[in-house]
């Protein structure tokens, strides 16, 4: 089966147009199938003029000043507009948050002893946690730090005298005045996600600007769900360091159980990882070779920074890995599951198992996983796949030959580490040397999803190769990470054809010292879209380092085609810690010119960062290297 | 004025087609015989999305996003009314065989294009709004920058007019009379046939 090139309007990657080319043989509808079958959308939720808060409405607010000019209510365009712009922050801190806390809870139940299958893997991160919380460390026993700091985590949840400690001690002193200057300090992570719900009720607030800084609070609370997310996994499933991989579905097994985790919480991947090479020998009495455990989308970024566990395919292609014939089940936790997979599997004969209490699918099989007998869920899970595999045994699969190797697991922890091989007293000086001598222009951050609106990973692939020729250092995450791996930008070889000379010569130098014979890879893989994070840490080191705050630093950020309400809320925080940052669609809220202004400009004045709205990805490089630029300069570099 | 004479206007074009048309089978017949905006009122769920579209139509960028800045902004030209209790109906210029406006006009800005289709000139219009005046549908908007009216012109560089396209119950078709009356009476026939059996 080759490639079709009528599909390059949907997709860059080869693997995912053989697969389209496979459902539209088959009959199989697709997101690119729905996509169609909606357009044209509806102009006025997508200029966010749409109201439905109240039972008096739907309001819609006509775009061209004609009547309808402002809801039944009352309410102007602009108060719609930034009303809904809180809620989707909101809904994105609550999922955020909501994989921390699960986390958090996960960690109280292995200091209870009620989580066997659990342990502490990185006592040195659990230490430095609890420092930065002022939790006494001494020469207590790893177990008592560790419920302190699962208790300060469920803490920072409800409203309380002290500030959110995931936010308010994880960013630079100066960011904290600043935040606090606008009233954006959050006091508690769900408390600001309720506080969004009252204050976008029917007639609560009608001040664009007051709804506007609630929804800066809300996204500075996501940062802190993001982090205590990250802090968290790092220490029940270790801190990631460097490790070897492939992407796509060529790292699908036509003759091995192909299990794919899939969401984003690796409190329950990180066991089905655990248990199979304990299951091969189900497997091989099935008939097969053994358990092959695969990743899509964030919780595949999991496992593949801290396992290597290769990633099969990400975001708006999920659906192509079960067309593949060879996928027997997709294990799921939450959050960016498509419900379709369930349609898709059943006629691919293929199984989705649900896992989560509050992420059911109609048609799914729903296995409720405990952290109590995580193990034991985890091998059920697995024994479904081999059910499965059992039935496709011996029938032709489509594997499409496609897969790149990624070099990934470039936490914080594991870059200073690289760095301090550089210079070992000062491991940011050769960094900081680099930005300040020009061998690094700046950095971008790339986050966020694949949106069908995009021929799937163009943004991502076109901007990467700009700025990377421009020696901007280039770090991912999420399914971001994702597009940029399965085209070859996480692979060491590339370096030669995708870097300019400053970035390449300081990526060999960094990739020498730590004796890997030749360069890190063009793009740092930073991990799932709760590792932004580690992004932030990164920009916070940097910035205390030069002793200047975040907005000061020649560093941007890209969702470049983003999809979820999840990277609202993290371009909230990319702004709120001074980043210039762009997003790649269009967000619903031209309808407002005011608010479009507020975010794109006048939030400038309150936290330094803004956001950069721009659907072609080659102007929007254009303009993050100006702005990486502008900062250069205000540095006097 | 002798009949061939009489076929040199726009308007007496048309009945020149329809001549010809005449002597051609039913399938030919509707590839010459002009389309109408046809609304199923029953299909409108008063999304308003053909509203959209049509200003954005009609939009110097043509993309929503860009249509949006623009000054002065696109008009809509087509408008969906409701009727209490629950009825929505889109309303929009039916180009008239016989259409009040073009009588009405005292600059003679209103005529009959080849297509069939009522349009104003411009150039032509003073503004007078007799036009609006005499439209039994109320459906001549006033531009209140340019001091000119406008209507429907039933997008005449698109194919289907860009409410037909955009409408996502299928309320609104681009059709023949024809077609759209033989469909009418299928349906008709098929009650009634169920009315015997019943």
């Amino acid at each position: 089966m080759s490639a079709d090139k009528s599909f390059e309007s949907k997709s860059l990657d080869p693997a995912v147009r053989q697969m389209i080319a496979k459902a539209r043989d088959k009959g199989i509808t697709t997101v690119w199938d729905r996509y169609e079958a909606m357009n044209p959308q509806c102009g006025y939720g997508d200029t966010g003029l749409c109201c439905r808060h109240c039972l008096q409405g739907p309001c819609r607010i006509n775009p061209f000043g004609d009547e309808p000019k402002m809801g039944i209510c009352g309410a102007t365009a602009d108060v719609m507009v930034a009303r809904w712009l809180d809620r989707a922050i909101a809904a994105g801190t609550a999922a955020h948050s909501g994989h921390a806390k699960h986390l958090a809870h996960t960690m109280m139940k292995m200091t209870k002893g009620q989580a066997p299958d659990y342990s502490i893997k990185d006592v040195a991160k659990l230490k430095s946690v609890a420092v930065r919380l002022g939790i006494p460390v001494g020469t207590r026993s790893d177990m008592e730090i560790a419920r302190d700091v699962a208790v300060a985590a469920l803490a920072d949840f409800a409203e309380k005298e002290t500030p959110v400690q995931w936010a308010a001690t994880v960013v630079t002193e100066g960011r904290v005045k600043a935040l606090a200057a606008i009233g954006a300090i959050p006091k508690g992570i769900d408390h600001e996600v309720s506080e969004i719900m009252h204050r976008t009720l029917y007639g609560v607030d009608a001040d664009a600007v007051n709804l506007l800084i609630a929804g800066i609070r809300c996204g500075v609370a996501d940062l802190a769900g993001c982090y205590m997310g990250t802090d968290l996994a790092d220490i029940l499933f270790g801190t990631p360091a460097p490790v070897v991989s492939k992407a796509n579905m060529g790292t699908l097994k036509a003759d091995m159980v192909n299990i794919a985790a899939h969401g984003h919480n690796p409190v329950l991947s990180e066991m089905i990882v655990s248990v199979a090479e304990e299951m091969k020998q189900e497997a091989v009495a099935a008939g097969a070779k053994g358990v092959n455990v695969v990743g899509i989308c964030c919780t595949g970024n999991e496992l593949l920074e801290r396992h290597a566990i290769p990633s099969c395919t990400h975001s708006v292609s999920q659906e192509m890995a079960l067309l593949t014939g060879a996928l027997d089940a997709i294990v799921v936790d939450y959050q960016c599951i498509m419900p379709s997979l369930v349609t898709v599997a059943e006629c691919m004969g293929s199984k989705i198992i649900t896992t989560m209490d509050i992420c059911k699918i109609t048609g799914a099989k729903h296995i409720e996983f405990t952290e109590e007998a995580a193990g034991e869920k985890a091998k059920e899970a697995i024994r479904a796949a081999i059910e499965v595999f059992k039935k496709r045994k011996g029938q032709p699969v489509d594997i499409p030959d496609v897969e790149s190797v990624v070099v990934a697991g470039f936490s914080t922890e594991s870059i200073v580490a690289a760095l301090a091989k550089v210079d070992a007293k000062d491991p940011l000086k050769p960094l900081v040397d680099n930005i300040k001598n020009g061998n690094i222009r700046g950095v971008c951050l790339f986050a966020g999803c694949n949106n069908v609106r995009v021929p799937q990973d163009r943004n991502f692939k076109i901007m990467a190769e700009k700025l990377l020729r421009e020696n901007v250092l280039v770090v991912a995450t999420g399914c971001g990470a994702g597009a940029l791996m399965r085209h070859g930008f996480m692979d060491p070889a590339n370096v030669g054809s995708l870097c300019g000379d400053g970035l390449k010569a300081v990526l060999t130098a960094i990739g020498e010292a730590n004796g890997l014979g030749g360069p890190l890879p063009p793009v740092l893989h930073l991990g799932s879209c709760v590792d932004n994070s580690r992004a932030v840490a990164i920009v916070v080191a940097l910035a205390n380092y030069l002793g200047v705050d975040t907005d000061k630093l020649p560093v941007v950020a890209s969702a470049s085609e983003a999809v979820s309400e999840k990277a609202v809320s993290i371009g909230v925080y990319a702004v709120a810690a001074g980043l210039p940052t762009h997003v790649g669609v269009m967000l619903p809220v031209l309808g407002s010119p005011a608010v479009t202004e507020i975010l794109t400009d006048k939030v400038r004045g309150l936290t330094g960062g803004y956001f950069i709205v721009d659907l072609d990805p080659e102007t929007a490089a254009d303009k993050l290297l100006a702005a990486i630029d502008e900062r250069r300069k205000g540095l006097g570099l | 004025m002798s009949a061939e004479k009489a076929w040199d206007s726009d308007t007496v074009c048309r009945h020149q087609g329809r001549w010809i048309i005449a002597q051609l089978n039913i399938k030919e017949y509707a590839m010459y015989e002009p389309k109408e905006i046809f609304v199923n009122t029953s299909r409108c769920t008063a999304c308003k999305t053909c509203e959209i579209s049509c200003a954005v139509a009609h939009s110097r960028s043509g993309d929503l996003y860009g249509a949006l800045s623009e000054k002065p902004a696109p008009k809509r030209r087509l408008y969906v009314e409701w009727v209490s209790p629950d009825e929505n109906v889109p309303i929009l210029c039916r180009h008239c065989e016989d259409a009040p406006c073009m009588h009405a006009c005292i600059s003679g800005a209103i005529s009959r294009n080849k297509e069939s289709v009522v349009i104003t000139d411009s150039d032509k219009c003073i503004g007078c709004w007799t036009c609006v005046m005499v439209c039994p549908y109320g459906v001549i908007g006033r531009h209140l920058e340019t001091h000119k009216s406008y209507r429907c012109d039933r997008c005449p560089d698109r194919e289907t007019p860009a409410c037909v396209s955009s409408c996502p119950t299928k309320a609104l078709v681009y059709r023949t009379v024809e077609t759209f009356s033989k469909d009418v009476r299928r349906d008709a026939a098929s009650k009634i046939l169920a009315g015997e059996g019943g």
